[in-house]
């Protein structure tokens, strides 16, 4: 709440600062606001990014550095002895921060003064009790150790949260007080403001590219945790995924990576075919009218959540393609054992491809110029003998961007096959079986209930990565495919 | 206009190959063409001249009914092409193309080699029967188009990758390689640099040997050193038609005389 609070203040001292800035600008000119370098709007926004920007900046940092330094250094006041023997000085760390926030709450309730919880002492031993009065429940009696903890957690963030408050208010009153000095009708609060802008916008820019840095960094370690129990070699070049819970797992990647593969190829054999054809007819063939209804109608579909997808697999291909291939099925074969197969996620992932596949193309064979086609035309082609032989091989570096990406999609994809998959891992051709994937086994990896530190578990974040860096490089190539054939015409 | 006054011609005009009367286009709401009667010959080139919006080019365009791929376009009147009715239900626009090969305004040749290109026209309509024989129509092509010399040692070389003026070149060879009876020419050089014009209009006047060639272009000067007849467009109407050096020295109708003195346009 007091963050808030500092927010807000700092907030309002901002407009004042616009309004005074404004003023201050248009005095020293004396009214005339053709006299002022720039526009008094500008003069009143530099006072307020002043007062704003580097507050608002120190107290972001700070909100994000100060428990991580709280922790550290408490975490050092709890000697190995105090852990005990079937925990980890997390567990231990996380029922400090609980006992704090219990006495917090304690003395915003009413039920404790902040002086009683500041003295409060554990052979006293109704500290449980007591937290349990106003609704913080704790697992067990608690600890010396933990309560001196716990009382040093809250001294330093109270401490803490005291310092940013007066260090985030100076700063907004003085660069407030600076901007406002500096105000004068010869300052050039335009171009200020303007640079004040670029930061701002190279901030957000940056802000995307570093999650994605902490993405890769925060997996990159879990991996290592990973090949530091379990050998690469099998991860990389084994041939049998068997996770056991009891240890001793046989964690290979390829029969998943081969699952993957297959399920992404057939999805790829559905949406290509189908999404390039209509993608030309919606920008060789199609009038104004039909394209204008058409093309938002095919773009729905990728608007439709996975799972949804999932449960189309699940429900209705699935059971349909064992009708015909199934056992007393119309085709009278025993190809097909159940609903979940390479072929029921395969088709329906094509599906969910075929507006990336038709929206992507459809853009590129637009921007294949007119004058390719009319040239074609002028020499007596039909129009599908101009679409074969010239806008096609003119746009096909974009068309084949496009189904790379297309193709990045549906080896990231996890619902439609967590539901239409199955979950055998194995190298098998019959696309009627069912196999996995990398995702599947993520997913079944994290949610199962194996202890967090153990190699079955840690394999996701190994499967992850692989899935991150495969999908990066299809990416990065389609892309650069995309980008170098862009260039061509412009 | 001096060098103009003293433009005399030799025209050798056969009989005519494309007649038009009371053609009418419109786009959309807008009348583009109104009432335009002409006659191009055979073996002629005929300029169309007049101001931008005139609709000189909408007319080039009728003559292949390449208007046909707009959707707004619609074309009313009769245009005969050696006493055949082009809009007629029997008649198919594509294989009119092939008789009536058109060349842009930009250069716009096919991001393939420079023999693909000439060869796509034969290839379509399946005018060689084997490899040599296309052969034979690609160089004949090219010679035509006066770039042989220039390309004959890169035929497999892309040719967007040739200068603007030989891109222009390759275009014509293109266009010549299906055999037409008539080319209609869009402000061929309006991309061109100086030197590239003066090799494709010297190509304009050899290839009025064989066909008839209608050009759109919107220098004066152009029109009246490569044509025989000459059209002047103002507002969609078909203002003066007539030899060249006569629109040129003593034009009947004072539009004609402002444009080309340069009052209007």
């Amino acid at each position: 709440m007091p963050t808030l609070w500092l927010v807000v203040s700092v907030l309002v001292l901002a407009a004042i600062g616009y309004v005074l800035g404004r003023k201050r600008a248009l005095q020293s000119a004396g009214g005339d606001v053709r006299a002022l370098h720039s526009l008094p709007n500008y003069y009143g926004l530099n006072v307020a990014f002043a007062a704003l920007i580097p507050a608002l900046g120190v107290l972001l940092i700070w909100l994000l550095a100060q428990p991580m330094i709280v922790e550290n250094s408490v975490s050092g006041l709890i000697p190995d002895e105090a852990i005990p023997e079937d925990s980890t000085r997390g567990l231990v760390m996380s029922d400090v921060r609980r006992v704090a926030s219990g006495l917090d709450f304690a003395v915003e309730q009413g039920a404790m003064t902040l002086a009683e919880s500041q003295s409060l002492k554990a052979e006293a031993g109704d500290i449980r009790a007591r937290l349990g009065e106003v609704g913080v429940a704790l697992g067990a009696e608690v600890e010396a150790e933990v309560l001196d903890a716990a009382q040093r957690y809250r001294q330093m963030t109270t401490t803490g949260t005291h310092a940013m408050t007066l260090i985030v208010a100076l700063l907004a009153v003085a660069g407030l007080a600076i901007a406002y000095a500096r105000t004068h009708k010869d300052f050039r609060a335009r171009n200020v403001v303007e640079r004040g802008i670029l930061v701002l916008l190279i901030l957000a820019a940056s802000l995307a590219i570093l999650t994605t840095v902490g993405i890769v960094f925060s997996m990159l370690f879990e991996t290592m945790n990973f090949f530091g129990l379990h050998s690469w070699k099998d991860f990389f070049f084994g041939g049998t995924w068997a996770p056991n819970f009891r240890g001793d797992s046989e964690l290979s990647i390829l029969p998943l990576l081969w699952g993957t593969l297959y399920i992404s190829f057939v999805a790829l054999l559905v949406a290509v075919p189908i999404g390039l054809f209509a993608a030309i007819y919606l920008a060789e063939y199609a009038n104004k009218a039909t394209r204008s209804f058409a093309k938002p109608l095919l773009e729905i579909l990728a608007g439709i959540p996975t799972i949804v997808y999932g449960l189309f697999a699940l429900l209705t291909v699935g059971p349909m393609l064992v009708d015909f291939f199934g056992k007393g099925g119309f085709l009278g074969v025993e190809w097909m054992a159940g609903a979940t197969s390479v072929l029921t996620a395969g088709v329906v992932m094509g599906i969910m491809l075929i507006p990336f596949v038709s929206s992507l193309s459809d853009d590129i064979i637009n921007a294949v110029p007119q004058s390719m086609r009319d040239g074609s035309l002028g020499l007596g082609a039909t129009k599908s003998e101009t679409v074969r032989q010239v806008v096609l091989p003119a746009a096909l570096p974009g068309i084949v961007g496009a189904v790379l990406l297309a193709a990045s999609r549906a080896i990231g994809e996890t619902m439609i096959v967590v539901m239409g998959a199955g979950a055998i891992a194995k190298f098998a051709l019959n696309p009627l079986e069912s196999m996995t994937t990398i995702t599947t086994r993520i997913v079944s990896q994290l949610t199962g209930d194996t202890d967090f530190a153990s190699p079955e578990t840690l394999v996701a974040f190994a499967l992850g990565l692989t899935l991150f860096v495969l999908t990066l490089g299809l990416n990065i190539l389609a892309l650069y495919i995309v980008r170098k054939y862009r260039e061509q015409y412009e | 206009m001096n060098d103009m006054a003293r433009v005399e011609r030799v025209v050798d005009t056969g009989q005519a190959k494309i007649t038009a009367s009371d053609v009418q286009v419109h786009y959309g709401d807008t009348h583009a063409i109104k009432d335009v009667n002409v006659n191009i010959g055979d073996k002629t080139v005929t300029a169309f001249i007049g101001p931008s919006g005139c609709g000189k080019s909408t007319f080039l365009r009728c003559l292949n009914r390449m208007n046909d791929t707009i959707d707004v376009c619609r074309v009313k009147g009769n245009i005969l092409l050696d006493g055949e009715d082009i809009y007629d239900k029997r008649v198919d626009p594509v294989q009119l193309r092939a008789k009536v090969g058109m060349v842009f305004q930009k250069p716009n040749p096919f991001p393939k080699s420079i023999y693909d290109n000439v060869a796509y026209g034969p290839r379509i309509h399946g005018l060689a029967k084997n490899k040599a024989e296309l052969d034979e129509i690609v160089e004949k092509s090219l010679r035509r188009g006066a770039i042989w010399n220039e390309v004959k040692d890169r035929l497999d070389a892309p040719g967007t990758g040739l200068s603007g003026g030989q891109q222009q070149r390759l275009c014509i060879a293109r266009a010549v390689a299906t055999e037409p009876e008539v080319l209609l020419m869009d402000e061929p050089c309006s991309a061109l640099d100086p030197i590239a014009t003066a090799q494709v209009e010297e190509l304009i006047d050899e290839l009025r040997q064989r066909y008839s060639v209608v050009i759109v272009t919107h220098s004066m000067q152009q029109a009246a050193r490569v044509s025989q007849k000459t059209a002047f467009f103002h507002l969609g109407n078909l203002v003066e038609f007539g030899e060249t050096g006569q629109i040129f020295t003593n034009p009947q109708d004072p539009r004609t005389e402002s444009y080309i003195t340069g009052r209007i346009g």
